[in-house]
């Protein structure tokens, strides 16, 4: 390995971001505008990036349709997290979305318009008006395509201010030197092969989720939680990973997602008896409530024998009486899809849906800058030069369970925040790069060697396979701490599986099997984390419904889970109440 | 009883450490009853007959672009297009025109460059309003039609007159790009951009040869847009 090490190549730059989906980009344009070198790594060209798969809309209080109030957001996203979301960074993201979105039309985003000329703005889950009166709207879209709208303009800013891109770079592993500092990353370079180190005052995690740990999920092949796994290698916890979300809405047996906005117009959810479910579940929001709640109803009545299809697998999503001028108007995109997917025109026919993995609320813990965090001591400790935003970042803006439009939001408010902060602290210290010890850099190059080195053994998909279908099945809308505890043993026997992949193709330049086999490395962690912490959360929610323990316990569980790969253990640290200026809002019962 | 279902592929093949030239690779798939589109059966090929075959995708859903290839002769995105639609041998070749890096992944360098040459971002030097700078909804309906590109470079590695001037000719990708700016009603810098297109190469390549419109799998109309431009350029003159 030696001879290796020495011809590494290596970068220097002020700032490396991993990730240039929104949260990525929205971080780096303002490095790049403040003048620091930043290296934007992407494992794709960033406007394939997941973002650009988004299609309801970004929350913001403009108060263009109704009145509306940034206080009210933030109590719509305290219990839309069924309270364990962080207080403080909620009161910042809502406070700071208004400013947020008018940025971003500023830069030129094409959001739909009223008559007036301001941004049109629709309904959406969970929000409303007056702490929970009535919807609101609050969604602020482009058509069905505002994923696609926003991140096209993010990456149209960044041209214009000259940002670096490495296009179709894999992060490997993050360097830390003895006191715990990040210093940078190793990364492979896909088209040649080669592995480089890129050595940076300040490293940016905006990774993205992992929703291909699931067999059926919103998501694109690239979420493979390869953040996550960084940072879990690293020794850094992985906080709430219990918490995932089942979009209600995704098209039956493609996973394909059809936005929360076709009910923000109107939309609304049958079983097969022609019913109009919601309105039991959630009599004041009906199909309006947040996804968990949605998501749940929804498997309660195919489990009660009331779902459609030959199976009774799937409920319907009606959106015909809207009318073709309106779904052509506003729900263009998932029109196509529907038509594509499902062989379906929603102009005419209700489209097969079912509850869909599609949003990952925990992540790597950071504060409200965006500072990565370790828990020792009972105390948040900075991890030094290394920060997390988006997806792969637990703020936590999302507690237990997100509302649909917060993570667009998320992206653009802590985006900028976090780049903010890294120009701000590096005017103020304006030190040289530190040295990276080689043992750093050995860790992550001999994991890939040994990889390399195989000719036999398991087979990357195969176990990937395994992984999917054990989450799928052990750790699903509802848990049980039977199933859970099942999971746990069959996630840790493919973890062992894992570690003895190999793959035949040992070509240089853009190897994909490579990609796949060390991204699997990273789903093996977040596997591990999302099953072990589910199977040890003693109470239901959010997203985590157990039947063992139905009810929320804020005695004993008002308290974010860390999960450390090193030994598999739990730690637990309390959930930020204190807001930063308003009046906390304290735990209530979570009724619709 | 079940009924197996094979397919077969001829793909274009190329690796750069092992292959002196290009070749086809004759092969056959055995497809399960979830694969429905081209890119579920790239994906079973991979995993399942031949994991060295490299190529590019994402969304799965014709969002984001990524797996864009020319399939049985004409440019679509793979995991858009139903293999029900599809004649067997299923022949499979990288985007022309553009070099191959590795079986069908391509050198998109030229696409972007030609992208990033029209300035491809609002220019609005008047200091902003507080809240969002206002526009009607019919200045808003402008853009249909040119903001939803992707990026897919399928209209432009369609285009003769791109395959023959990649680094001279901006293609319909980038035409397309320019003009959602020139339309829109917030950008100021129409005047620019004409001077920028005003060449005989930039813009004037255009011979409204159509296999862009012929082949967007946006159903987007990068001729149409090219004609406006032009139109804009002989109001202008005149």
């Amino acid at each position: 390995m030696v001879a290796v090490k020495k011809s590494l190549p290596r970068r220097k730059f002020d700032v490396v971001v991993v990730g240039a989906g929104g949260a990525g980009m929205r971080c780096s344009l303002q490095l790049a505008q403040a003048g620091l070198s930043v290296a934007v790594l992407s494992k794709v060209f960033p406007t394939r990036s997941h973002t650009v798969a988004a299609q309801g809309g970004v929350s913001a209080a403009l108060g263009n349709m109704s009145e509306d109030n940034w206080l009210w957001h933030m109590y719509d996203t305290v219990k839309g997290s069924d309270w364990l979301g962080d207080q403080d960074a909620i009161e910042f993201m809502c406070r700071e979305a208004p400013s947020a979105v008018y940025e971003l039309e500023h830069f030129g985003m094409p959001f739909d318009r009223n008559p007036d000329g301001t941004i049109y703005q629709r309904p959406f889950g969970g929000h409303t008006a007056n702490f929970g009166e009535k919807p609101v709207q609050r969604a602020c879209a482009a058509a069905d395509r505002t994923g696609h709208a926003m991140l096209h303009t993010l990456y149209q800013r960044n041209v214009a201010a000259r940002t670096q891109f490495l296009v179709e770079w894999m992060a490997l592993d993050l360097l830390r030197n003895d006191e715990g500092d990040v210093l940078g990353v190793t990364a492979l370079e896909m088209e040649t092969g080669d592995i480089y180190v890129l050595e940076a005052k300040a490293t940016v995690l905006a990774t993205g989720g992992a929703g291909r740990i699931w067999a059926a999920s919103t998501n694109a092949f690239i979420n493979t939680g390869d953040g996550l796994g960084m940072a879990a290698r690293a020794g850094i916890p992985l906080e709430d990973m219990e918490f995932w979300q089942f979009h209600p809405t995704g098209v039956a047996g493609a996973g394909v997602l059809i936005t929360e906005g076709v009910r923000g117009e109107g939309g609304i959810l049958l079983n097969k008896n022609g019913e109009r479910f919601m309105e039991r579940y959630a009599p004041t929001l009906k199909d309006l409530a947040p996804r968990d709640f949605v998501s749940r109803s929804m498997d309660q009545e195919i489990k009660e024998g009331r779902g459609c299809g030959p199976d009774g697998s799937y409920v319907l999503l009606k959106l015909d009486h809207l009318g073709a001028e309106t779904i052509m108007k506003r729900l263009p995109s998932i029109r196509e899809i529907a038509i594509k997917f499902a062989n379906v025109d929603p102009i005419k026919d209700p489209i097969p849906v079912v509850p869909t993995i599609h949003y990952q609320m925990g992540g790597i813990p950071t504060n409200y800058h965006g500072q990565v965090v370790d828990w020792v001591n009972g105390e948040n400790k900075v991890v030094n030069g290394l920060f997390a935003v988006g997806e792969c970042a637990a703020t936590s803006v999302h507690g237990a369970n997100r509302l649909g439009t917060n993570s667009l939001l998320d992206l653009i408010v802590f985006g900028r925040s976090t780049g903010n902060f890294i120009v701000q602290q590096h005017l103020e210290r304006q030190h040289t790069h530190q040295p990276i010890p080689e043992h750093a850099i050995d860790f992550s190059l001999d994991r890939v060697a040994r990889l390399e080195a195989r000719t036999s053994g398991e087979r990357t998909q195969e176990v990937a396979d395994g992984i999917r279908q054990s989450m799928q099945h052990h750790c699903g809308v509802f848990r049980t701490l039977k199933l859970l505890r099942e999971g746990v043993d069959q996630i840790e026997q493919l973890a062992k599986q894992a570690e003895h992949i190999y793959f035949k193709d040992k070509s240089k330049v853009f190897n994909t099997a490579r990609i796949e086999a060390l991204e699997l490395a990273n789903m093996v962690e977040v596997a591990r984390a999302t099953i072990n912490s589910a199977a040890n959360r003693t109470e239901s929610r959010g997203a985590h419904a157990l039947s063992d323990h139905p009810e929320r316990d804020d005695v004993n569980w008002l308290k974010h889970t860390l999960w450390y790969s090193d030994g598999n253990r739990l730690e637990y640290k309390p959930v930020q109440m204190k807001p930063l200026t308003v009046e906390s809002f304290p735990p209530k019962a979570r009724t619709f | 009883m079940s009924t197996k279902r094979i397919m077969k592929f001829e793909i274009y093949r190329y690796d750069p450490d092992k292959d002196e030239r290009p070749y086809m690779q004759k092969l056959e798939v055995e497809l399960q009853p979830t694969d429905k589109m081209l890119l579920d059966a790239l994906v079973r090929i991979k995993n399942t007959v031949d994991d060295s075959l490299s190529i590019r995708r994402s969304c799965r859903e014709g969002v984001c672009g990524s797996d864009a290839m020319n399939i049985n002769g004409k440019n679509g995105l793979a995991c858009i297009t139903n293999l029900n639609d599809l004649k067997e041998p299923v022949v499979l070749r990288p985007l022309p025109g553009l070099p191959v890096i590795r079986d069908l992944i391509v050198d998109m360098t030229h696409f972007f460059n030609q992208y990033h040459s029209v300035r491809p971002y609002l220019i609005n030097n008047t200091p902003p309003p507080e809240r969002e700078r206002l526009q009607s909804p019919e200045a808003r309906e402008e853009l249909n039609g040119l903001y939803e590109c992707i990026l897919c470079a399928c209209c432009s590695t369609s285009c003769p007159s791109f395959w023959w001037n990649p680094d001279k000719y901006v293609g319909p990708a980038g035409l397309l790009q320019a003009y959602r700016f020139l339309a829109d009603s917030r950008d100021e810098a129409t005047s620019e951009r004409l001077d920028n297109l005003n060449d005989p190469y930039r813009l004037f390549r255009c011979h409204t040869i159509m296999n862009c419109t012929d082949v967007c799998p946006k159903g987007l109309n990068p001729a149409l847009a090219i004609g406006k431009i032009k139109e804009m350029l002989v109001r202008r003159a005149i």
